[in-house]
């Protein structure tokens, strides 16, 4: 599209240099005509770009905003969710009924939990594969590819094969354990193995796909910083504290800030995790998260007003975690500038 | 020429900007799209589309090729989801938005309260279409698919008598009797019956294995002959006060108290796996059940289970096909579901799968009545079974039972079979997730 519009100004405003028989030369032509081309041409450069951006911003109307609006409206209300055309004016009591509830806060806490040991380990390793394949080794691109295959598997299939694995009867990770003389970890039941299964398969999923931001950040860092700290006698782990992370810093905030996102909304893994109780999170609740509490509110309780309000509770929640982020950064920031 | 090409251009730039938006919008749009259309050519040639959950029989017996074979201007497309729970809960918001929904809708008894109530009006009524009489069925099954305007919403498709199966060789292991009529003697009359001969199993168990599957199983078979369960005859929630949940849920507490069941989760990947390896010795096994024994235990078990007549008759399970308003072909659709529920092809059913006829006519075709399975060291379940349904006495239900069976065994029975939870506290948590996800 940039090409075309380029082509189309200087098409317009240089004079004709080649075809000139077919097109006889403009200045016989009456006064009206220039203003009212002027005119267009005008609205072409002051127009057109808003028009080749409108698709995005409608689709976001349409299917971002006013979904958004819509949810914050329906979570003043009860309803139904089999006569959704009824609703009853609840003010805020859906939220006030939040504030109460147990269940409510023990996915909140399940949602923070889960979110720290899947977000930390993964980030953390994500870098350290970066850096070693920003190394010149053998068959890199083979191992770049490698380790973004996880990401480009489904939740579904991945999940499935992590239900089998953590099996506590029958499952290969016990079997593992047991060698190690630890014996019965119930990967379902209990709070923390079923935690920790979970996080498991995040970090699995994600840890490739951060490691290739990370490694595109690296490769823009500039080699001779490199060549002047080994000059200096730093080694290679100095290098990698004093030049990397701190030259890749703003990619490390941006990965902070999607992990955050993703482990907030987190709904596929555990549901499927859990198979027949995936939806209320284990027996106790031990791992259900925000999205599936909204869920388990909205769709077999049928409470879709009381789930909108969890889901606006989550989008200010992410507000929030996101505006102490951008705190952290600006502070950040002048430190370094200072 | 020149002159006119930049108007032109900013024209078609325009025009092209705003039709790939509206391009973009649409395709944004049409996700949803129900799956039947008529083909353009033929004009009579239609598409029938069935949504059902688990093991409905009809492609295994071969029914659809029959019917699509008998109706040439027929095809039946069909879609099968794993998670009975899942399945509705698709279902409910397809229905509460009139997309989605395939022509003949698969609707399971613990929901079907639901559908005659809330949702009566999203479905057509199935009583004046060929062939279908109401009395065609056991009299419970189609009263519980009738609305209170009289409109049978439902076709009834199998019931779940119930009946018990066990291992033979774990039981002679455990000096048990292995004979199905002793057996069956060990725990006549009363499900308490049934635990007591779980201990005496246990004292002398095989390594390793438990007396019963899980404690939730056991509380569902225990409610099912109650008179009753969670709703009163008018459908209001009683369950807090119902004897019938009482008596299920102290039984299902004293079984896992008393250590003899295996705390599985009924229908989840290790419960599976368990068949496998020889975990437990008996499941409660209402007829479909069956099918899922012989899946999951696979050639190891063969001829190694049995099955033995219940404590008491009851009936857990079973379904109903529906013909949603939002359909295209409702009267193609209702002539398709009332062929699949007839009593021939319910026992084709029976005879594949073991899903138990609904109608009375289907319970007495010879090929229900003598029917034996190899699997089950050639029990008599054709018998077993139809015997089991004539003694059935129906309970009411009421729209919000399938969500508070759900908590109770999901959230309460294998709360403490998973985590020792004390059981009091374990019911203060029901009542509060109940009250919690009920309540308005």
């Amino acid at each position: 599209m940039a090409t075309t519009i380029r082509a189309g100004t200087e098409d317009g405003s240089a004079p004709a240099p080649a075809d000139g028989t077919t097109a006889p030369p403009a200045p016989p032509a009456p006064r009206a005509r220039p203003a009212w081309r002027s005119r267009l041409y005008r609205l072409d450069l002051k127009a057109a770009p808003y028009a080749f951006v409108a698709p995005f911003f409608l689709c976001f109307a349409a299917f971002g905003l006013f979904p958004l609006l819509w949810t914050g409206w329906l979570s003043l209300h009860h309803v139904d969710l089999l006569t959704p055309d009824t609703m009853e004016w609840r003010g805020l009591d859906n939220y006030t009924r939040l504030w109460g509830n147990d269940q409510f806060w023990t996915a909140l806490r399940n949602t923070f939990t889960i979110g720290v040991i899947s977000t930390v380990p993964q980030l953390a390793m994500a870098l350290g594969l970066a850096h070693l394949l920003n190394y010149r080794l053998r068959g890199r691109g083979f191992f770049r590819v490698a380790i973004l295959a996880p990401y480009a598997t489904s939740i579904a299939a991945a999940t499935l094969v992590f239900v089998q694995l953590f099996n506590p009867d029958y499952g290969l990770i016990n079997w593992f354990l047991s060698l190690f003389g630890v014996h019965g970890t119930d990967w379902y039941a209990d709070t923390w193995p079923s935690q920790i299964a979970i996080s498991t398969i995040v970090t699995w999923r994600w840890t490739g796909y951060n490691a290739l931001i990370y490694l595109a950040a690296m490769q823009a860092v500039p080699k001779d910083l490199y060549e002047a700290a080994s000059l200096d006698g730093a080694s290679r782990w100095q290098q990698f504290t004093r030049i990397t992370v701190p030259s890749i810093r703003p990619t490390i905030l941006f990965t902070i800030v999607v992990s955050t996102i993703g482990a907030t909304q987190l709904f596929g893994e555990p549901l499927l995790f859990g198979g027949g109780v995936g939806v209320s999170g284990g027996s106790a609740h031990q791992f259900q998260t925000l999205s599936l509490y909204l869920y388990e509110l909205g769709w077999p309780s049928r409470q879709l007003g009381r789930a909108s309000a969890v889901a606006w509770t989550m989008l200010l929640l992410l507000l929030l975690i996101g505006a102490v982020q951008h705190l952290f950064t600006r502070r950040n920031r002048a430190q370094l500038g200072g | 020429m020149r002159p006119t090409s930049r108007p032109r251009r900013a024209g078609v730039l325009l025009t092209a900007a705003l039709a790939s938006s509206a391009l973009l919008l649409t395709a944004c749009g049409s996700g949803a799209k129900s799956g039947s259309d008529a083909s353009p050519g033929g004009g009579e040639k239609i598409t029938l589309t069935v949504g059902d959950f688990g093991t409905f029989g009809y492609k295994e017996a071969g029914l659809y090729d029959e019917y699509m074979a008998a109706h040439p201007n027929i095809t039946i497309k069909y879609e099968t989801a794993q998670d009975g729970q899942k399945y509705w809960d698709a279902l409910t918001t397809h229905l509460a938005s009139n997309s989605g929904l395939a022509d003949i809708q698969a609707v399971e008894v613990g929901y079907i309260a639901q559908a005659t109530g809330t949702l009566a009006d999203k479905f057509t009524d199935l009583s004046k279409v060929d062939g279908v009489n109401s009395g065609n069925w056991l009299p419970w099954k189609s009263k519980q698919a009738t609305t209170a305007k009289g409109a049978l919403i439902g076709l009834g498709t199998d019931i779940g008598p119930m009946a018990i199966c066990y291992r033979t060789d774990l039981f002679q292991q455990a000096g048990l009797p292995t004979d199905r009529a002793e057996v069956a003697k060990l725990w006549q009359g009363d499900w308490s019956r049934f635990v007591e001969a779980g201990k005496a199993y246990q004292a002398k168990a095989p390594a390793g294995t438990f007396f019963t599957d899980s404690a939730s199983g056991l509380f569902n078979a225990a409610l099912s002959a109650e008179a009753q369960q969670y709703s009163d005859a008018s459908g209001k929630l009683v369950y807090k006060d119902s004897p019938g949940v009482k008596k299920a849920w102290d039984l299902a507490v004293s079984a896992s108290q008393a250590k003899i069941s295996a705390g599985l989760r009924q229908f989840q990947d290790p419960w599976n796996a368990a068949f496998a390896n020889a975990k437990f010795a008996t499941v409660v096994c209402p007829s479909w059940m069956t099918g899922i024994i012989g899946k999951y235990s696979g050639d190891s078990g063969k001829g190694k289970w049995d099955i033995a007549a219940p404590p008491v008759a009851s009936n857990w399970g079973g379904a109903f096909l529906t013909v949603p308003k939002a359909g295209k072909h409702q009267k193609e659709a209702a002539a398709l579901a009332a062929w699949l529920t007839a009593p021939e092809q319910q026992a084709k059913v029976f005879t594949k799968v073991g899903n138990l006829p609904s109608t009375v006519g289907g319970l007495q075709q010879p090929a229900v009545q003598a029917a034996k399975q190899d699997y089950f060291n050639g029990a008599p379940t054709g018998q077993i079974f139809a015997a089991s349904a004539q003694a059935i006495q129906p309970s009411p239900i009421g729209e919000q039972d399938g969500n508070v069976k759900t908590i109770i065994t999901d959230n309460g029975v294998l709360d403490i079979e998973e985590h020792g939870t004390d059981p009091a506290k374990a019911w203060a948590n029901v009542v509060k997730l109940v009250d919690d996800k009920t309540g308005h």
